[in-house]
């Protein structure tokens, strides 16, 4: 036999060949020297870790993962994931901090927050307030919070829409997310007003946890584990008993419920990973197909810059979000180049990460107050966040333009 | 210029650098020559496997009985250059178990601690192992770095006094009557000739002593036996993994840095290949074969490199036919054995028992110069060795983490000599190995570097998955800044280290490895315009 043609690696870091285009495309590397870019992060930082785990570097916490690595990488390296499984495996197994636990907990701070949602809001407004949080804390006074909803989405949808869903020959399920359920239940309303124009029902799942992505940010690997767990049996529910495809509006609960779990918290998907969809290429795919139609009442002319958030990127999904803009009367699409926003996530909020966030945004802010849009689109939620804090640009989500076009 | 010394030592591998400690920690003015660089031989191109006997236990009790001590001295002299990983060896269903027991019985005899553990205590330990393992035992095995090792040596002895003169080869032994008084040596960085002089004249040329000797007409019977190894991308194994079995080919796999070695095979060749260290595809099959026995993941492991060395195995002088070889240390005093004063041979052994070696020398040496003092290597740490890995990390904390901890692997405490003063001296020249500007700078100043090739042996440069694809150029920059050289000199160091690097992976080159080396061709080649120096990387 011949050995040697059988002898090829299976070690994924392994692929690498050390050309470093990953590093010259990583936003953070760019603006902050106490990273050591993807490449050393990754396939070489994962060489010395298998040495002596005692090579875990505390300074991959500075990895946003932004997955813009792997986007780069022409060897298939996983380099993003490599960072972060480095930093679940040899990082510190318990993070205490009251920030990272209140960043990370989406569904707790959330439940806390949406039924005094005034005064809380208010409250993060004032600057005595986020100063206190800046020293306690640790969450920079600078960083401008979402506003808290008056009310929850499922708790509307609850009383207002599910009753009326049923009645539609086809049905989809909807993943929310925290964003829609405690800081934007209109944009939940909007799809399902898009949807239901084109004869969907839409459904939410049995139950629905925050995805992950904070949990997973902040080292709370088990809790994410779980969530991640409760997640997948809905998702199973709905695709394989109820045979409904899920949606969603955020691209990075999209990603992470399709890649994160099989790749981090290796957590098998395969099965109803397909049926896990992000809802502008559904609707997309739904109106390329012929499948309905929708009318349109407000035509006036309205220029909007699309920003591809970096999970957006990593999926390859920007085309279908802007292709819907491009499909509303009236409306012309600037597209932005596609580079990070620098907020990925909770990471913005966190004080030692301020700096590199609004560096690693700053050409796209100049950018967007260069290009005469009138809104600025985004698929994720925390672009937006950051977008609005960042420029004097309003930034909606493309169904959102769409939902208000609508007829 | 004076030329005379008390010794003259051949041969600057382990034991040359050994000897040249020994004596000058004893008062002996000794010059050490080597023709190429140190550590180039048998020392550099073998497993850096530290032997705690286990593996001679049962064929060559006394080789045991030297390793377990020596073992033990090096992990308490040579600490910077010691992994104390442990070893197993372990019995495979095709092995059956009825070795164990007697290897068990011949370790204990020999002074060897040997521990029998259960099978899926095995496993646990050490997950790489192959999993069918039907019986283990644990061995004070270790890893030992060869370079940093003699390294360490030629500091020490330059420390007292001694002279080290590398790419110096002996031409030719001054002869008076029946008796070595000096050498002729042919500088290769001046090409000069020049005569020195001593009292004795100390042929450690390994497998090349054959042709030292050879110089004064005495004819030392040795059996070159090459022995080839393959060196994997990572980490594979935590621990030494041995087969329990009467010794055979490729069934040692030691994890040494950042990297897994198996080997070796072992060949009978004649005396003019000794120099041509090839590997063949047979010898690349059966590594690949026998090793994926021990560790299973081998087989879907990266392979860095193959490479070969020498062991100069003696013939025993009783036996002219060279059918008994032993792998013990022989020291022919050749006063006695030929008639010629003032010439001795120190050969065979293993580059575990350099120390003892060069202690047997040292005392031969010493009686005849008439030098009172006692041997004190093995008390008596290795610079590098003097302090503990925590209060250096402490002393050199301004450097990343990474960086740090592989300075301290690799100088021990004398990483605290590296500048890491900026940003700029901790810049990387080597990314996989993390080796800093400040540390090339370090190894160019004091560890005595001509070129790519000996400060790749100083500092890993170019050992990593790479295999100096974007270190090389880096490093021949500040090479060329220190010596003032021109860009053709510089240029033609750069290939020839290039091709160095070529020339381990062309065996293996196939899947990652063969890409990689492809990207570092067109770099070279293409970006860098290294083309017109014959070859680039190939």
């Amino acid at each position: 036999m011949n050995t040697q043609q059988n002898t090829v690696s299976e070690n994924n870091f392994e692929q690498c060949i050390k050309c470093t285009v990953c590093t010259v495309y990583c936003p953070v590397a760019a603006v902050n020297p106490d990273y050591p870019g993807p490449k050393q992060a990754g396939p070489d930082g994962e060489r010395l870790r298998l040495k002596r785990p005692d090579f875990f570097d505390a300074a991959l916490k500075y990895c946003m993962n932004c997955k813009r690595c792997e986007v780069a990488c022409p060897s298939n390296v996983r380099i993003g994931d490599i960072i972060q499984a480095a930093r679940i495996k040899y990082g510190p197994q318990r993070n205490t901090s009251p920030r990272n636990f209140v960043l990370a907990n989406t569904d707790l701070v959330g439940t806390l927050a949406t039924p005094f949602a005034p005064i809380v809001n208010t409250a993060v407004a004032l600057k005595p307030v986020r100063l206190v949080m800046d020293k306690v804390m640790g969450i920079d006074h600078r960083r401008i919070f979402p506003k808290y909803a008056h009310g929850t989405f499922t708790s509307w949808y609850r009383k207002h829409a599910a009753a009326a869903q049923e009645a539609f020959p086809r049905q989809v399920s909807y993943f929310h997310g925290c964003y829609v359920n405690y800081n934007n239940p209109q944009l939940g309303k909007d799809l399902i007003r898009i949807m239901n124009a084109l004869g969907y029902g839409v459904r939410l799942l049995d139950r629905e946890k925050c995805c992950g992505v904070a949990l997973i940010s902040n080292g709370l690997y088990k809790q994410a584990r779980r969530q991640a767990e409760t997640n997948l049996a809905s998702i199973r529910t709905a695709v394989n008993d109820r045979k409904m495809d899920v949606i969603t509006t955020s691209s990075t609960c999209t990603f992470t419920l399709r890649d994160e779990y099989p790749h981090l918290l290796e957590l098998r998907n395969e099965d109803v990973r397909d049926h896990i969809e992000l809802a502008t290429r559904y609707l997309y795919r739904l109106l390329q197909k012929n499948r309905g139609r929708l009318k349109f009442k407000d035509t006036t002319p309205l220029r909007v810059a699309y920003h591809t958030p970096c999970h957006m990127e990593k999926m390859g999904w920007a085309y279908y979000s802007i292709e819907l803009l491009r499909m509303i009367p009236g409306v012309e699409v600037i597209v932005l180049d596609s580079q990070c926003c620098g907020i990925a996530g909770t990471y913005g909020f966190k004080k030692e990460n301020y700096r590199t966030s609004q560096a690693v945004g700053e050409p796209l802010f100049r950018q967007i107050e260069a290009s005469d849009a009138d809104l600025v689109a985004t698929d994720c939620e925390t672009c937006k966040w950051q977008i609005e804090m960042s420029t004097s640009k309003r930034c909606e989500h493309p169904l959102s333009i769409l939902a208000s076009r609508l007829a | 210029m004076n030329n005379t010394y008390d010794v003259i030592i051949i041969g600057g591998g382990a034991t040359g650098a050994g000897i040249a400690r020994d004596c000058s920690m004893r008062g002996v003015k000794a010059l050490l020559l080597e023709r190429s660089d140190i550590a180039t031989g048998a020392t550099g191109r073998n497993h850096g496997l530290l032997h705690s006997g286990a593996r001679y236990a049962v064929t060559d009790r006394e080789s045991a009985e030297e390793c377990i001590r020596e073992n033990m001295i090096l992990r308490r002299i040579a600490a910077h250059c010691v992994e104390e990983t442990d070893g197993l060896f372990i019995t495979l269903p095709e092995d059956g178990l009825e070795y164990q027991a007697r290897f068990v019985e011949a370790c204990r005899t020999a002074g060897i601690r040997a521990d029998i553990l259960d099978p899926e205590e095995a496993r646990r330990l050490e997950p790489a192992a192959n999993p069918a393992l039907i019986g283990a035992v644990r061995v004070p095995d270790g890893a030992v770095d060869p370079f940093r090792l003699t390294s360490s040596n030629i500091l020490d002895a330059r420390a007292h006094g001694a002279e080290i003169r590398t790419y110096a080869e002996v031409r030719e032994l001054l002869r008076e009557q029946n008796r070595i008084v000096g050498v002729r040596v042919y500088d290769h960085l001046t090409h000069g000739e020049e005569n020195y002089y001593a009292q004795v004249v100390v042929n450690a040329g390994g497998i090349w002593g054959h042709g030292i000797a050879a110089k004064a007409g005495i004819v030392v019977n040795m059996l070159p036996a090459k022995g080839a190894l393959l060196i994997f991308g990572h980490r594979v194994n935590r621990m030494v993994l041995n087969r329990c079995r009467k010794p055979a080919d490729a069934d040692i796999l030691v994890p040494g840095d950042t990297i897994s070695l198996i080997g070796t095979t072992s060949s009978k060749i004649p005396f003019d290949q000794i120099d041509n260290m090839n590997i063949t595809p047979d010898e690349v099959d059966i590594l690949l074969r026998e090793g994926e026995k021990l560790a299973p993941q081998l087989a879907t492991t990266r392979i860095l490199r193959a490479y070969a060395g020498v062991r100069p195995l003696v013939a025993s002088d009783d036996d002219p036919s060279g059918r008994t070889v032993s792998r013990g240390i022989v020291l022919l005093d050749h006063a006695t054995r030929d008639g010629m004063e003032g010439f001795i041979t120190i050969t065979g052994g293993k580059l575990m028992t350099y120390r003892l070696m060069a202690e047997w020398a040292t005392d031969l040496i010493c009686k005849k110069i008439g030098n009172p003092e006692k041997c004190r290597t093995a008390e008596i740490p290795l610079p590098g060795s003097t302090e503990k890995r925590e209060e250096v990390e402490k002393k050199i904390s301004r450097k990343p983490l990474a960086q740090r901890r592989s300075a301290i692997s690799r100088h021990g405490d004398l990483a605290t000599r590296i500048d890491s003063g900026d940003s700029l001296k901790n810049s990387l020249v080597c990314e996989c190995e993390e080796v800093s500007i400040g540390e090339v700078e370090y190894a160019m100043e004091h560890l005595s570097v001509n070129n790519l090739v000996d400060l790749r042996r100083r500092t890993r440069i170019g050992m990593g998955t790479c295999q100096g694809e974007l270190c090389a150029c880096r490093a021949a920059g500040l090479m060329g800044r220190r010596d003032a050289v021109c860009a053709r000199k510089a240029k033609a160091d750069l290939v020839s280290f290039l091709n160095e690097r070529w020339k381990g992976m062309q065996p293996i080159a196939w899947g990652d490895t063969l890409r990689e080396s492809e990207y570092t061709t067109w770099i070279y080649e293409s970006v860098c315009g290294l083309s017109d120096e014959k070859t680039a990387a190939k």
